[in-house]
């Protein structure tokens, strides 16, 4: 048995086989100008894509099941597609490498069927694009890195934000990072997915690949490798101990969040897809009070269009019914950054065009989020709100563009619904014109995480300064009591979506200073509930 | 030329699945087999053209089959539309 250490992120245990993440390493071929002999390169490729996915076919069929056999099965087919070989033709007699030619043919193939106006349709483009990839792959000599069969706790350096949208989530039990932070995507990701995960981690890839189990304390931030017989008993206690646990907080599943003293707050979840708004429902989550929208933006080439985003917004608006669903428009920039956007890089991102500043400037960006949002309205109960606000001005910008937006879509004949509009309060900036912005605004939601870094001048993603990353710091709760009394006093409600919201130390003080929605990771919900209805205040 | 009609019986319409083995099995034959639903206009040997139709159970299918097998085509497909659509 070998042990170590990492900062845990979600409490839980997890016990399995580990996996290390490594990112696929593809060298485009030189192509060779002679569409012959590229011609000649697809075939080939076509072969040995052939022969793998019947292998795989084969596989599934005898030990996962029907189902998933004719998943496979279904690429096998559109392999043989005359569409898809007659397009790879054609780029390839126009001059392109036939890796190129097999890759961006897909792309193709696979945005016509996410555009369509049918769900089981859209997600065939997945289909498609695994199928082009592959051939890239063989094309490229991938040798390539693949997740097995069955359920794993993942071991990574560290995870970028299109990188973590990619993995299979059902099959993941723990991350293990050697990097990143308690704000990081990987961390944000595992609380969304209730999964106990370690980052900072000590852990080495030698460590993983010499063990056949490995476990993770998410309660003590502790891992082992081949854990001894006395530590895999004391684990499984741990494990069910946890699971016990959770079965007494679902008394408080169905119930009003109300604190003694008579308070209602609204306990909420945040999410990045219409996969997490079906988790939130399940969490018993009572509205979202974030939505990421750039989960259609990453792990891409190029920019989602106007249908595409409207399919996702209308989708989430529809799990969640009357519920409230704020929508955080594009944020882009920083820590996530999208090659096709053309963005420049910068010095200091954190700081630079990101959020609602690039959505300013590039309206060609921004019109087809927000025309999305008012389609999408009429389907429920959606609410919008602008990150990296600073100005009075940003925000009366903007909301002349949705005006105009939804005016365009009245004219156009489609249906929309008011939808309210509400700053992300994330610049110390925004948190000091509370009280001008609450004029112009329809309610708040403070994003204590990026506040924190910009007003304690912090950087978020920098592990070493961990120490002076203080989430309880008194200027940040200064801020935040100004915050909720400049729209207590405006007649707007005020809420917290960042990490804040769902921490059991400040929780009372929040509500005290008069916030009323409260969003966090849906696996949060319950207990925080419980925790508001048994509040001293 | 040959013509016949055919209403979806499968409640989850003409899915990836029986697409494909309505290309597999049109595939022998020499005639051009064209599928028409509301939603458009298909040439049956081709499986992602067959998918955009997005067609449903209940709308009804036209099936046109022109060539030197035709007669033999169209009541082989017939059959394998009533078995598996």
């Amino acid at each position: 048995m070998k042990k170590g250490v990492g900062l845990p992120v979600f409490p839980g245990v997890a016990i399995g086989p580990a996996v290390v993440y490594s990112k696929a390493q593809r060298t485009l071929p030189v192509p060779s100008g002679d569409p012959v002999v590229e011609k000649a390169k697809f075939d080939a490729a076509l072969e040995v894509a052939r022969g793998q996915l019947t292998e795989l076919f084969e596989k599934a069929k005898a030990e996962i099941g029907e189902e998933q056999a004719a998943i496979v099965e279904v690429q096998l087919l559109m392999l043989e597609d005359l569409d898809y070989l007659d397009g790879v033709n054609m780029a390839i007699e126009g001059g392109a490498a036939a890796a190129i030619a097999a890759l961006d043919t897909g792309e193709e193939f696979a945005q016509v069927f996410a555009a369509m106006d049918d769900a089981y349709m859209n997600a065939r483009s997945a289909d498609i694009r695994d199928m082009s990839h592959r051939l890239y792959d063989i094309l490229c000599g991938n040798t390539g890195f693949s997740l097995p069969d069955g359920s794993f706790l993942l071991v990574a350096e560290d995870l970028a934000p299109s990188e973590t949208i990619q993995l299979p989530r059902d099959r993941i039990m723990a991350f293990i990072t050697r990097q990143g932070s308690a704000s990081s995507h990987t961390a944000i990701l595992a609380r969304t997915l209730n999964i106990p995960s370690l980052v900072q981690s000590n852990i080495t890839f030698e460590d993983v690949e010499n063990c056949e189990v490995l476990a993770v304390d998410g309660f003590t931030g502790t891992w082992y490798a081949d854990p001894d017989e006395e530590t895999l008993a004391m684990l499984k206690q741990k494990q069910s101990q946890a699971a016990a646990e959770k079965n007494a907080l679902e008394a408080y599943r169905g119930k009003e969040s109300i604190t003694p003293s008579g308070k209602k707050i609204l306990l909420v979840a945040n999410i990045g897809s219409p996969e997490d708004a079906i988790a939130a429902i399940s969490a018993d989550a009572e509205g979202v009070g974030l939505m990421r929208s750039e989960f259609l933006y990453l792990g891409r080439n190029n920019l989602p269009t106007e249908d595409e985003l409207f399919e996702a917004y209308k989708q989430v608006a529809q799990i969640m019914g009357h519920r409230p669903v704020v929508i955080r428009t594009l944020d882009i920039g920083a820590d996530k950054q999208v090659s096709y956007m053309d963005l420049e890089k910068e010095e200091n991102p954190a700081l630079g065009l990101r959020g609602l500043r690039i959505c300013l400037t590039r309206e060609e960006i921004f019109r087809p989020q927000l025309r999305a949002i008012y389609r999408a309205s009429a389907y429920g109960n959606l609410h919008v709100m602008f990150p990296m606000v600073a100005s009075v001005w940003e925000l009366k910008a903007a909301k002349a563009l949705c005006a105009k937006v939804r005016a365009e879509l009245e004219e156009e004949g489609v249906p929309t619904r008011e939808v309210p509009i509400g700053v992300m309060v994330e610049t110390p900036a925004a948190a000091v014109l509370a009280n001008e912005l609450a004029k112009e605004a329809a309610f708040f939601s403070v994003g204590t995480n990026d506040l924190t870094q910009y007003t304690l001048a912090v950087d978020r993603q920098n592990a070493k300064l961990g120490e002076f990353y203080d989430p309880y710091h008194p200027a940040l709760m200064a801020l935040l009591a100004y915050i909720a009394k400049a729209a207590n006093d405006n007649g707007i409600w005020a809420g917290i979506c960042g990490e804040l919201g769902a921490d059991p130390k400040v929780q009372e003080q929040l509500v005290k200073m008069g916030f009323t929605e409260l969003s966090m990771a849906a696996g949060r919900i319950l207990e925080t509930r419980k925790r508001i209805c048994n509040m001293e205040e | 030329m040959k013509e016949f009609k055919h209403i979806i019986n499968d409640p989850m319409g003409i899915h990836a699945r029986p697409a494909g083995m309505l290309v597999k099995a049109v595939a022998g034959y020499a005639s051009k087999i064209t599928i028409t639903a509301p939603t458009g206009t298909a040439d049956a040997k081709r499986l992602m053209a067959l998918m955009r139709l997005a067609a449903k159970q209940g709308m009804e299918l036209t099936v046109t089959v022109d060539g030197a097998d035709e007669e033999k085509a169209a009541a082989e497909l017939q059959a394998f539309l009533q078995a598996n659509l």
